[in-house]
């Protein structure tokens, strides 16, 4: 029955090791947003490239003086 | 109202037929103009404008992530964010600063939706001087890192503003980032749930399979099972004794009081029971009641991070005002604005400190500050209270009093706002503790005494496990268990409470008062309607010419009117104080004051009136009122009694349609200075009622921190909600009642787990008075109580509460 005591050291160590490891991404705060990191996974890192439509020339200086102005 | 004004000269190239129910392809709201980009309508050239920015840089996913995504840009301040570029604000806010990296966390009401994330972490495709973004969804931040060399501070704000995410900067941003939330009750709970898990698998063992051949096994688990019980005491159950030793020295009982005592039994008892090897112990039993325990505490501390219930002026007044300094306009902090100070407010800026009017005239929304729904008409040399909002134009103030010592913030040296607030009426709960520790302490003695006359050798063991089983866990978790449910039922009706503490002094209100504007009218939307005849055509010709002019009243009627004017306006006047007027297709059309029109001996009417006159003649007249939200009476009704009074800032004219909503019995108080209704809660409480103040605006500050519970009604929850105990959307206000009435039967519901507790507690004492209280009787018992305490709870609030909310 000796050999009891040893599992239950190996499997006691092991559950601290992942006891340690919650409480460390606990305090790391990896659990203050819940919300963002399941969608942001989501997200496709390229985007889509549309061909740019000469249309559009006429209109981005436009814009643009819209983002200096404020 | 706060429209923000398209470009003319844009109007006319895209605005096509009037075209109804067609949704806006940026913020999906009913388009009344249509401005035409890419073969997408919009709603207003704000819109348009951020579809083009955004169309520009490839970032078109954004619409297709969600469907309603847009932010209206209806409502975006036009405020310039250069000041923020000036060091010393800029010191204030960034969080890190050097020469090539800087690293900004801004508070952004609008994040919503998926869409929301997805832009504001692309903001770098847009502008690649920003070297990341990362959003904080439950707080509704946006952490921003960027290259100042590259990039000023005062343009990232600007380019998120023209995105429709406004961010928002007030005096409070200054102080440090949130205080991180208290992560402790976690690192108590995993720990005491750990020890709690592993404490059983060693106990059942030694309980139920081992004979005697065992016995070194038996010692290894009880040592192991002591060694994972000891950081339960130290650690996890801390707070208990504390609390417990606290109250002692106040020489109140409170619940923690036998908590702590039954815990301190069992683990000295299983301690001595290991030590000189006479028993197994109860640590599993010990441990489940601190792990059970700590997870009603966690269940009850449900928080709502992106709301806060102790905001003051500060997180509504601006950080920084423009200063003329040598000419020139500086931008300071608000904090270090002197008595004599020349300041230039823009339009929808807040006046940030009583001062005095410089040029010719100015319109000011003291809508949050006194109630007054109607802009007030200022001239030059007239005093202005801070707070009040500037409508039109950019005009210059001369500064009086220093923003500390203003009229408003002046309100918040009260000392409603100084003494703590909570624990003002003994808890339900404290006051049960009280008896049962009475009643356990008889039980104890009388059953100590019988056992010494009887058998003084099991004397101890007897009155420990009195002691242990009286532990009251199961009554313990009644009442977070109860609360924290009812809070979850309110918080799904859109009703946010401070905290658990607050539906039992809910439950007990007894008088009601409400604040009028923004509480029972709407704060935004007026009602216009039009008394007398008009034609169609007419009515557009008004639109056109009320259109021209920037005066509120104008713009709320201009809005009223659906549908677009002949544009065939040739000649327009206006004159200050009177009215505006107007050559459309040859006719003369007035719109103003009575005599403007020349009507001069007009009964004078309730609500605000807007006369309009055709070639002379008048036609009729505009009546602008706030519109009382849905719902209302019938809920003032269903109140009865209780609603007490209503406090408003505002002035008599809505006298009569208030004493129609509320009823003949209820007090209506006008023109209430925000001292006059904290004066009058501490009345209504002097004379022993426990009053509830629902109220919107920091006018109500004072009224709602005197109250016992302070409601704060709100169409956003993002915009600013004085301090309060709860947040109610303006939408719900209709369930006011039936939540009152919610808060009282959790009370009763909170009585009834005490009983079955109390039944549990009784079963137990049976056994441990005689003497017959094994370990596995404990560990089976405590458990039981717990849960069946718990469900009982759970459903019983969320019965009651579909019930009630449904009829």
């Amino acid at each position: 029955m000796n050999i009891i005591i040893v599992l239950i050291a190996i499997s006691l160590n092991i559950a601290v090791a992942f006891l340690i490891a919650f409480l460390y991404s606990v305090k790391s705060g990896q659990y203050d947003d819940t919300y963002s990191p399941s969608i942001r996974m989501l997200f496709d890192d390229k985007i889509k490239t549309k061909s740019v439509k000469e249309k559009e020339h006429g209109n981005s200086p436009k814009s643009k003086g819209t983002i200096e102005k404020v | 109202m706060n429209r923000l004004k398209p470009d003319p000269t844009h109007q006319q190239e895209h605005v096509v037929d009037v075209i109804y129910d067609v949704k806006c392809y940026h913020c999906g709201q009913p388009c009344d103009e249509v401005y035409l980009e890419s073969e997408k309508s919009f709603c207003c050239y704000g819109c348009k404008t951020v579809f083009e920015i955004l169309e520009e840089n490839n970032l078109c996913d954004y619409y297709d992530l969600e469907t309603r995504t847009g932010t209206p840009l209806t409502s975006v301040d036009e405020g310039s964010f250069d000041y923020l570029d000036e060091p010393r604000i800029r010191k204030k806010i960034v969080t890190f600063d050097s020469a090539s990296f800087a690293r900004v966390s801004l508070y952004i009401p609008s994040v919503h939706c998926i869409s929301c994330i997805w832009l504001l972490e692309n903001l770098k495709k847009i502008e690649c001087a920003i070297l990341r973004s990362e959003v904080n969804f439950a707080r509704k931040t946006v952490i921003i890192d960027f290259n100042p060399a590259q990039i000023t501070l005062g343009k990232i704000a600007g380019l998120l503003q023209s995105l429709g995410y406004t961010p928002r900067i007030t005096l409070d941003s200054d102080t440090s980032p949130k205080p991180t939330t208290d992560r402790s009750l976690i690192f108590k709970l995993t720990i005491a749930g750990f020890c709690f898990g592993n404490v059983m698998l060693f106990s059942f063992p030694v309980y139920l399979g081992l004979d005697q051949s065992d016995q070194y096994l038996k010692q290894t688990f009880s040592w192991l099972n002591l060694a994972l019980a000891l950081p339960v005491f130290v650690y996890s159950a801390s707070d208990y004794f504390r609390s417990a030793s606290k109250s002692f020295r106040q020489k109140q009982i409170n619940i923690d009081v036998p908590i702590a005592a039954g815990l301190l039994a069992l683990f000295l008892r299983s301690s001595y029971d290991i030590i000189t090897t006479t028993g197994a112990g109860y640590l599993d039993s010990f441990t489940g009641l601190v792990f059970f325990l700590l997870i009603g505490r966690w269940f009850q501390s449900k928080t709502y991070e992106s709301l806060a219930f102790d905001r003051d002026f500060k997180s509504y007044f601006p950080l920084a005002v423009q200063k003329l300094v040598e000419k020139k306009w500086n931008p300071v902090v608000v904090y270090e604005l002197q008595p004599g100070d020349v300041i230039r407010i823009r339009n929808m800026e807040v006046i940030p400190a009583d001062c005095r009017l410089l040029d010719g005239q100015a319109y000011i929304d003291y809508s949050f500050v006194t109630g007054e729904s109607k802009p007030v008409n200022a001239i030059c040399g007239d005093s202005i209270y801070a707070g009040g909002r500037l409508i039109g134009p950019p005009v210059t103030f001369r500064v009086d009093k220093k923003t500390s010592q203003s009229q408003l913030t002046g309100l918040w040296n009260n000392e409603a706002f100084k003494k703590v607030t909570e624990n003002r009426t003994q808890k339900i709960i404290d006051r049960a503790a009280r008896k049962f520790t009475w009643v356990v302490m008889a039980i104890a003695v009388v059953t100590a005494i019988y056992w010494q006359m009887i058998n003084p050798a099991q004397m101890w063991l007897v009155l420990t496990s009195v002691l242990m089983v009286a532990c009251p866990c199961a009554l313990a978790l009644a009442a977070p268990f109860t609360y924290g449910s009812m809070l979850r039922v309110f918080g799904r009706n859109h009703f946010y409470l401070k905290n658990a503490d607050v539906i039992e002094r809910l439950g007990a209100i007894d008088a009601v008062v409400f604040d009028k504007t923004g509480t029972v009218t709407y704060g935004q939307h007026p009602d216009v309607s039009f008394i007398g005849a008009l034609t169609t055509e007419e009515l557009l010709t008004v639109k056109e010419l009320t259109s021209a002019s920037t005066h509120p009243l104008s713009e709320l009627i201009s809005n009223a009117i659906s549908g677009n004017g002949p544009e065939r306006l040739s000649s327009f006047k206006e004159v200050v104080g009177k009215g505006i007027e107007g050559v459309i297709g040859g006719q003369v059309i007035r719109v103003g004051s009575a005599e403007f029109v020349g009507l001069f001996n007009a009964a004078r009417q309730g609500s605000t009136c807007v006369f309009v006159s055709v070639d002379g003649e008048v036609k009729g007249y505009f009546s602008i009122c706030a519109a009382v939200r849905n719902d209302v009476e019938s809920m003032l009704r269903r109140l009865g009694k209780k609603c007490v009074a209503l406090v408003s800032g505002d002035n008599e004219s809505d006298k009569k349609k208030m004493s129609i909503v509320f009823g003949p019995s209820v007090q209506l108080l006008f023109n209430q200075t925000p001292h006059d209704k904290l004066a009058f809660i501490r009345g209504l409480r002097n004379m022993g009622r426990r009053v509830m103040m629902v109220g919107d605006g920091l006018n109500d500050s004072g009224a709602l921190k005197q109250s016992d519970v302070g409601i704060a009604v709100t169409d956003n929850t993002g915009i600013f909600t004085p301090a309060c105990d709860g947040i109610l959307e303006g939408g719900k206000i209709n369930l006011l009642d039936k939540f009152v009435d919610l808060a009282r039967s959790s009370t009763s519901i909170l009585k009834t787990g005490f009983v079955v507790s109390f039944l549990y507690n009784t079963v137990a004492l049976t056994f441990a008075v005689t003497g017959n209280l094994t370990p596995l009787v404990a560990a089976i018992l405590m458990p039981i109580s717990s849960i069946s305490v718990v469900a009982f709870s759970s459903l019983a609030v969320n019965f009651v509460a579909s019930k009630k909310l449904q009829t």
